[in-house]
């Protein structure tokens, strides 16, 4: 065991080598690029959501061709807009960021970053991916469900989500929904539990837990918050379903009627009880998502600015603090739901204690490319503009933290700018910079960097066109998941808003299509990348673009060092890799 | 601050990305404190209190967001790279990083209990005695207003006595003989207190009335009590901000302002036509 | 509990570590190592728990967090107005017994193992699988017993925790036989010696965890 062979392994065919695979790289590939698909379904969603909102009942004959009922007699129906808020948060919560940043990144780099060869358990990491391809088709399907897809927004609240009579799409739809999100559930699970035993027992002589990429310690945080929040999901989903079939009554409480006067034959149970469940595994969630994204632009700002990153050890304390937190403020969604008053002045406490680990990642970002010698390349962009939008969606948070201020500010656009900068627009920079970044690792090419310049030029003035602006006609009191504003005369200030905000997101769109075009087509036709074209100092950027099944050598990598000797006084480079001996340059 | 060999150069990319942080810093303070895209005009006593702990949060988050965005934006046009030149190596700085955690800690500590102050005046003091109560129930999708009567007391509903001119069901054989059943029409008099009595009868909504500062969410099976104190006569729009089904975005209401008790009688009896 | 892995049962020589670059002294030994692969001879892997115990141990977590779910909901629900009680069925309390046992008999199964008694383990092994058998029969008993009383899913709150409750921790239950079915595979074509008996080590653990779990999910059906 102690060499490794490559002839041993016959060559394998190309269904066992690229799609019925085995090997982390090529299932962090199909995770990135099914979570692709899934984006632009999310994406087309909210693009339909943005047309609805800047013009609310202008005729489209040419959309009612595509959607016959969605658009019956050429206007958006109230129901199909509601949908298209489900399905995008959905989609993008769970299927394209959760799967991304975790599934993606995770399984491609967490063996090459530590130095093994595949993940602890290769088998099951195939059977994690298979089961979130199972759960895509599933939620794909909710689309075209009898009675519609889910209408309860991605949060399900009962008893809306609970009572299938309460609405059209809460039948065949919502249970479509509730499987798909079990058996992404189920995956994430499986993928949590291979991260964690892999980064804890495979790493390489040399890499202890103090030397980690940012990335790697971010991955095995997320991990673990991962598999104590997605249970919780888990249980809440079954408690539901059970109520949706099963006739019991945990989230729906006795005398409800519709509105035709038919009884609803429930008893006893409560509705907020599904909130806590939800939040309990819902703001963990949030830094399921996050948490890879801190780690991955971390790592790529250290990188680029040729530098350490500033303050390692309180960039891991402050992850882990964050993680800790993230189970103790869910209450902040809850403000106004009728929970005690008390806990609202305890969860404003916790979640503005949350604010700190966060500031201090923002300060240590920020003091890794002070005094730095920036090189501007597609993936620093994207790193910097994930730093710019974390600070703003950050900073607008404290306003939804402090229960006060979120009286005036619950559900409305300010939250959804709010929660979309910091956990949508952020990741979303965070993912770009990674597979800009890693690409010539994945696939042996370069991506076009000038594509990739336009890219990032255009999607950074777009989100902030979008979601700040977001952000004021909030303040203006536009209240979110709303088919029609124009309802409210009191609105009327954010008719003009809505276009604007409506016109930028399409640009935004457009901009993505060029990502999208760029990175199919540099699989093929990109420029051949060199082992190191970065001069990073990670373990993966010592073995040839793609690295081989097994990844390293006859022999593991030995690491001397950190990830971060950027910039070495004296060394013969600005960059020292991890593998590289203490002798030749000793750092302090 | 500390740098490597030479001075780094303001690269072209790096000053771009300045100059739009820095054009995205002033349109961003503009578009969030021009009265322009202000809150709707203020229309009840403890609103104001509410306005002001959105303006200092505004203030203190403000100036965090102009500081550390500039500052974003002056790293990236000063330290771009140069040829050959090497960044500088270090990364520690245990002193800086304490006064910046401790910065923080003790300004989100202010706003905690500033922010705590205003949420106990709303949430722990007793309504005043002279409260006029109102019940508010919500449904798919309309806002029912009952009044007790003229016995201040309301009557039982029961889901079994609803009709077609009755949506909440109430049992009218006893105190709810004279209560009295409004759709979509709230009134209240000027500068007396009103305490709303919350219900849903179907999913969760959430009463809204955005000029009095007014949201909180109609549980079923929960009846949730919130008082407001209107300041300015006036028709003021009343929506529903918690998803509730097909047509939420139409459950609207409108709630009048009388100026006196007496225009406020007058229309409580025009509506015993309808009972 | 010594950290056994099956790394260490094999017997490395120790070589002696050579400069690798040419220049320089060696490098020094790291101060602190992963647990991977081993790249050189003689290392020790640092991390002290097998990847199996691990697993199982982050596979428990899961259990955990899945079930402090399904009893929060029942807390907070236990307050509400509409709880009523049912009565528990009397085979409840034959069906913990049973467990109980079972756990005793995996234990000698484990023990049995370890000190390499195959034969012997086997026939506890055996027991404690038909003894896992019979508690889920005694379970699916209970149920019908409930039934017979009138008392269904949707009957109250506390029926709904009791049939999910007790389904749950079934269907737990009921991977553990499969596992043991699997391990017992192993144990009667005597693959697990004194020194390679993790996996039924593992499956004891499980199995005394699902015990533990049910006595908990009883009491909190039967005092709270």
């Amino acid at each position: 065991m102690t060499t490794h062979d490559e002839h041993a392994h016959p060559e394998l065919g190309f269904w066992r080598k690229y799609i019925f695979s085995t090997d982390h790289k090529i299932i962090g590939i199909q995770y990135i690029i099914t979570a692709m698909a899934m984006a632009v379904v999310g994406g087309v969603l909210s693009m339909l959501m943005r047309l609805q909102l800047g013009w609310p009942g202008t005729l489209w004959p040419s959309l009612e061709n595509i959607f016959p009922t969605g658009f019956a007699g050429g206007v958006m129906e109230p129901g199909f807009y509601l949908s298209l808020v489900t399905m995008h948060g959905t989609i993008m919560v769970f299927f394209l960021f959760t799967a991304v940043l975790t599934g993606g990144f995770g399984n491609f780099l967490i063996p090459l970053q530590i130095g093994a060869r595949d993940m602890a358990f290769p088998l099951l990491n195939a059977l994690s991916y298979w089961t979130f391809l199972l759960s895509c088709i599933t939620i794909l399907g909710a689309l075209f469900a009898t009675g519609g897809p889910p209408l309860g927004g991605w949060t399900a609240y009962a008893p809306l989500s609970a009572v299938p009579a309460m609405g059209p799409g809460q039948g065949d739809g919502m249970t479509l929904w509730i499987v798909a999100i079990a058996l992404f559930t189920a995956s994430g699970l499986m993928g949590g539990l291979n991260y964690v035993t892999t980064l804890l027992t495979m790493r390489t002589k040399g890499m202890s837990m103090m030397r980690l990429p940012l990335t790697q310690w971010a991955l095995f945080i997320t991990a673990i918050l991962g598999t104590l929040a997605f249970p919780v999901l888990l249980a809440a989903g079954i408690l539901l379903t059970f109520d949706r079939i099963g006739g019991t009554s945990f989230f729906v409480p006795a005398g409800l009627f519709l509105a035709d006067g038919t009884l609803i034959d429930h008893s006893g149970g409560h509705p907020l009880l599904w909130q806590h469940l939800f939040w309990f595994f819902g703001h963990p969630e949030v830094y399921i998502v996050l948490l890879p994204a801190m780690g991955i632009a971390s790592d790529i700002l250290s990188t680029f600015a040729r530098k350490p990153i500033f303050s390692y050890k309180m960039m891991v304390y402050s992850m882990s603090a964050i993680a800790f937190l993230s189970f103790i403020v869910w209450g902040h969604h809850m403000f106004l739901s009728g929970m005690n008053p008390l806990l609202g002045s305890l969860f404003t406490l916790t979640t503005l204690l949350i604010a700190i680990p966060s500031a201090v990642k923002t300060f240590n970002w920020i003091g890794t490319i002070l005094g730095a010698r920036i090189q501007f390349t597609v993936p620093m962009l994207f790193a910097l503009g994930f730093v710019s939008t974390f600070i703003s969606g950050g900073l607008s948070g404290i306003f939804l933290g402090t229960s006060a201020s979120d009286i005036a500010m619950h559900d409305t656009y300010f939250v959804v700018g709010h929660f979309h900068l910091v956990m949508a627009v952020a990741p979303l920079f965070a993912a770009f910079a990674g597979i800009y970044f890693w690409f010539p690792k994945m696939f042996g090419r370069m991506m076009n960097m000038t594509a990739g310049k336009v890219h990032f030029w255009i999607s950074f003035v777009g989100v902030n066109c979008v979601f700040m602006t977001m952000h004021a006609s909030g303040v203006a009191g536009h209240l979110r998941r709303i088919y029609d504003p124009t309802q409210y005369a009191f609105l009327e200030p954010v008719y003009g808003m809505n276009q604007f905000i409506s016109i930028s997101a399409f640009v935004l769109g457009a901009a993505q299509i060029l990502f999208l075009v760029n990175f199919f087509a540099s699989i093929w036709f990109g420029p051949k990348a060199s082992v190191n074209p970065w001069n990073a100092t990670t373990l993966e950027w010592t073995v040839p673009s793609p690295p081989g099944h097994g990844n390293f050598g006859p022999e593991l990598p030995v690491v001397e060092r950190w990830a971060f000797d950027y910039s070495v006084p004296g060394a013969k480079e600005d960059f020292v890799m991890q593998t590289e001996a203490p002798a030749r340059v000793e750092s302090s | 601050m500390a740098s490597g060999s030479g001075t780094g150069k303001v690269t072209v990319p790096g000053a771009v990305l300045g100059v739009l942080l820095f054009v995205f810093v002033l349109v961003s303070v503009w578009m969030l404190s021009t009265e322009r895209f202000w809150f709707v005009d203020l229309a009840s006593e403890h609103g104001a209190s509410v306005d002001t702990v959105y303006v200092v949060v505004l203030i203190v988050t403000g100036v965090a967001f102009v500081a550390t965005q500039l500052l974003l934006a002056f790293i990236v046009t000063r330290y771009g790279a140069r040829n050959g030149e090497r960044a500088a190596y270090w990364h520690e700085n245990a002193r800086a990083e304490a006064i910046l955690i401790g910065g923080t800690a003790v300004t989100l500590t202010v706003l905690v209990f500033l922010g705590q102050y205003v949420w106990y005046q709303i949430y722990f003091t007793d309504p005043p005695a002279d409260s006029m109560v109102v019940e508010v129930t919500g449904q798919q999708f309309q806002w029912v207003f009952r009044y007790p009567g003229d016995d201040g007391v309301f009557g039982n509903v029961d889901p079994a006595l609803v009709t077609v001119t009755d949506p909440i069901g109430v049992d009218r054989s006893g105190a709810g003989a004279d209560d009295i059943l409004v759709v979509g029409q709230m009134h209240a008099i000027q500068n007396q207190p009103v305490l709303v009595r919350i219900r849903s009868t179907d999913v969760i909504h959430n009463f809204h009335l955005p000029h009095m500062r007014v949201k909180q969410d109609a549980v079923p099976g929960m009846t949730i009590e919130v008082g407001f104190t209107p300041t300015d006569t006036g028709e003021y729009e009343i929506a529903c901000a918690e998803l509730c089904g097909l047509n939420h975005f139409a459950m609207s209401g409108m709630l009048t302002v009388d100026a006196t008790q007496a225009e406020f009688d007058q229309w409580l009896e025009d509506q015993l036509v309808f009972q | 509990m010594p950290a056994i892995t099956e790394d260490t049962t094999t017997v490395r020589v120790p070589e002696p570590i050579q400069p690798r670059d040419g220049f320089g002294p060696p490098p020094r030994p790291p101060e602190e190592d992963g647990g991977g692969e081993d790249p050189r001879p003689g290392w020790r892997p640092a991390f002290p728990v097998s990847r199996g115990r691990l697993v199982l141990w982050l596979v428990l977590t899961v259990v955990v967090m899945l079930f402090a779910g399904f009893s929060s909901a029942y807390i907070i629900l236990r307050g509400a107005p509409a709880w009523q009680n049912v009565a528990l069925p009397a085979s409840l309390w034959a069906n913990t017994f049973v467990l109980l046992a079972s756990s005793v008999t995996m234990e000698w199964t484990r023990r049995r193992t370890v000190e390499g008694h195959t034969a012997s383990a086997k026939k506890w092994m055996a027991a404690t699988a038909a003894l896992g058998a019979a508690f889920l029969g005694g379970q699916v008993l209970a149920w019908m017993e409930l039934a017979g009383a009138g008392v269904y899913l949707a009957s109250t709150l506390h029926s709904s925790f009791l049939y999910i409750l007790t389904g749950m921790h079934g269907l737990h239950l009921a991977g553990g036989i499969a596992a043991l079915a699997y391990v017992s595979a192993g144990v009667f074509r005597n693959r697990y010696s004194a020194a390679g008996h993790e996996p039924v080590t593992l499956c004891a653990t499980y199995w005394h965890f699902m015990d533990g779990l049910w006595v908990y999910l009883f009491l909190l059906l039967m005092l709270a």
